[in-house]
């Protein structure tokens, strides 16, 4: 029986595709990788396995720009991950805890909007704002920014979360005369916790990621690391661009691991 | 005490308290405050700027003006005397972008559907291992997977040194700074929009209708597309807006693959605010036209989909 509904599902050709479609995915971030350790000022010849472009990226002369990028990415990325994923936190529970009220599809609306303005037009619209109400361009308007955009990557999994636990729990804190912040703290959060851990990773990522709608709201002078790398690719590819693409990307692999296993062991114990 | 009562007595009732109650609209305000105040009113502001005169020093002048919208459509002349015809290069940039968008999206299904089936038909582990695979790139930051396309297709790049040494060609194929560069951009950078979706309407998907198909002899293939395929119709959709509505407004795949000549919606608007271009008011006519479109699509998603919640289960 299982061999004949096997049969049945199977089609000629498809896990050719699928294996074709992870090589599309992979090959040209490994070929990057694999040239990032290229021993050679030249980007096409390889010529052995070195460090060299790392240390060019660490210790070389445009090192100290990129040091400064990666620390005004970190900041922004820190910042305005805390920030959209509390005000996630406490949508959710109004949303999907709270009796149902007027306005709410439109609420929903609301935070899956930055989901569906496409990016260049939330840029365009940001920029105008900003320099409409003579709003000083620099970090703080990048990570307001960013705030807007990482709410709903942060709101989807916390949302998710608090829908797969029963609300009998701070029920039963509530008729034990916990107060309802009590119930909150010490009954729902925990539970909530690898949700709300999932959608600051999120969120995280995709503030560190964002290309388009900082190069909208950055001041002069003010980089984060995908605007520093995108000028330095305007004047050509160079080898230590392939060097920080590839920490970049052993940075979003970990984060994404990450956040992949806690969300794992969320679902466990549920 | 009257409060502990009343609520006591709430819930033997069936009437659920919540330890939210009463405090929902504070709950929600952070989210409606940022929301509203930074995309909400820059939206409505971005239109108002498209009826504004341009500012020759960047930003503009506060005078309404019809200018970016005529600048858009009608072509008067060098010095804009002549009866207006219709201006054919931006309404070009959108049909070619439209195009472009389009093809993504059917390479991205043709490769994205069977990949979704087959991880979707795999045993629970091997299941959540190929999913893993298929969304890390989804997570990698879009800059850097552009730079590696370009890397990898560069006239001198490696797809062409290799074809080059296997004898299979003579001279490198040219293929940065084409259309067809923009082309494999933008499936590339989508791809993974496609499989998530539909991978996720599979999952659901019961397959004991496609064992009733085969008892009742139908052969694979049309089972595939009597059956399933209508079955997991919203997460194809779901796939195509997902790729289609990001590769309309793309900007990195045309801007570092496509090269100077091959505008797409995203550089032209990029052109007005950071090149050389400068003019705010048709920046934004151009983005509000942009969205506009968006919203058209979006809105008969939503249509079809409350259609099919209606009429179906």
């Amino acid at each position: 029986m299982a061999n004949t509904s096997e049969r049945i599902r199977w089609y000629p050709g498809f896990r050719e595709i699928a294996l074709i479609c992870l090589v599309i995915l992979y090959a040209p971030l490994i070929i990057v990788m694999i040239y990032s350790f290229n021993n050679s000022p030249s980007i096409t010849i390889w010529k052995g396995f070195s460090f060299v472009w790392y240390e060019e990226v660490f210790f070389g002369p445009e090192s100290a720009k990129f040091k400064q990028a990666t620390v005004n990415s970190l900041i922004i990325a820190v910042l305005a991950a805390i920030t959209s994923t509390t005000i996630a936190t406490a949508s959710a529970l109004a949303m999907i805890r709270g009796r149902r009220f007027r306005g709410q599809a439109m609420t929903f609306g609301l935070i899956n909007l930055p989901l569906m303005v496409p990016e260049i037009v939330t840029a365009v619209a940001t920029l105008i704002f900003f320099a409409s109400i003579g709003f000083d361009r620099g970090i703080l308007s990048i990570l307001l920014a960013h705030i807007v955009f990482c709410i709903p990557f942060a709101y989807l999994p916390i949302a998710a979360r608090l829908q797969g636990i029963a609300n009998v729990y701070e029920q039963v804190a509530r008729d034990l005369y916990a107060t309802p912040g009590q119930a909150f703290r010490l009954v729902l959060l925990p539970m909530m916790l690898p949700g709300i851990l999932s959608g600051f990773l999120l969120a995280f990522i995709i503030s560190l990621d964002d290309f388009i709608i900082t190069n909208f709201v950055k001041g002069a002078g003010v980089e984060t690391l995908p605007t520093a790398i995108f000028g330095a690719i305007k004047q050509g590819i160079k080898p230590n661009i392939m060097a920080i693409s590839t920490l970049m990307l052993a940075a979003s692999f970990i984060l994404v691991s990450i956040s992949y296993f806690i969300s794992r062991i969320g679902n466990h114990d549920r | 005490m009257a409060g502990i009562i009343n609520q006591t007595s709430k819930t033997t009732d069936g009437a659920q308290t919540s330890i939210v109650d009463g405090k929902q609209h504070i709950l929600l305000l952070p989210a409606w405050l940022i929301i509203g105040v930074l995309l909400v009113i820059p939206v409505i502001l971005m239109l108002v700027y498209s009826f504004l005169t341009q500012d020759f020093r960047g930003g503009v002048i506060w005078e309404f003006s019809l200018e970016a919208y005529d600048q858009f459509f009608f072509d008067r002349g060098l010095f804009g005397d002549e009866p207006p015809s219709i201006e054919w290069t931006y309404i070009g940039i959108f049909w070619r972008s439209f195009l472009q968008a389009l093809f993504a999206m059917i390479f991205c299904f043709l490769i994205g559907f069977p990949t979704a089936y087959f991880i979707a038909t795999r045993a629970p582990q091997s299941r959540s291992f190929w999913l893993f695979l298929v969304t890390i790139p989804y997570w990698v930051n879009l800059l850097i997977r552009t730079v590696s396309m370009k890397f990898l297709i560069r006239d001198n790049g490696p797809i062409n040194t290799w074809l080059l040494s296997g004898g299979i060609i003579d001279e490198p194929i040219s293929m940065i700074n084409t259309n067809f560069a923009i082309q494999i951009g933008l499936f590339y950078s989508y791809l993974p929009f496609m499989v998530l979706p539909i991978y996720a309407s599979i999952e659901r998907y019961n397959f004991a209708l496609s064992e009733a198909a085969a008892d009742l002899y139908s052969s694979r293939w049309v089972t595939l597309f009597k059956i399933v395929i209508p079955s997991v119709k919203p997460g194809i959709i779901a796939g195509c807006i997902l790729v289609f509505i990001p590769s309309l407004g793309a900007f990195l795949a045309p801007d570092l693959l496509g090269g100077a000549k091959n505008f797409m919606i995203g550089s032209l608007v990029e052109e007005q605010f950071k090149g050389q271009a400068g003019d705010w008011p048709f920046g934004a006519a151009v983005s509000m036209i942009l969205l506009s479109i968006i919203m058209v699509i979006l809105l008969f998603y939503a249509r079809a989909q409350i259609r099919q919640n209606d009429g179906g289960h």
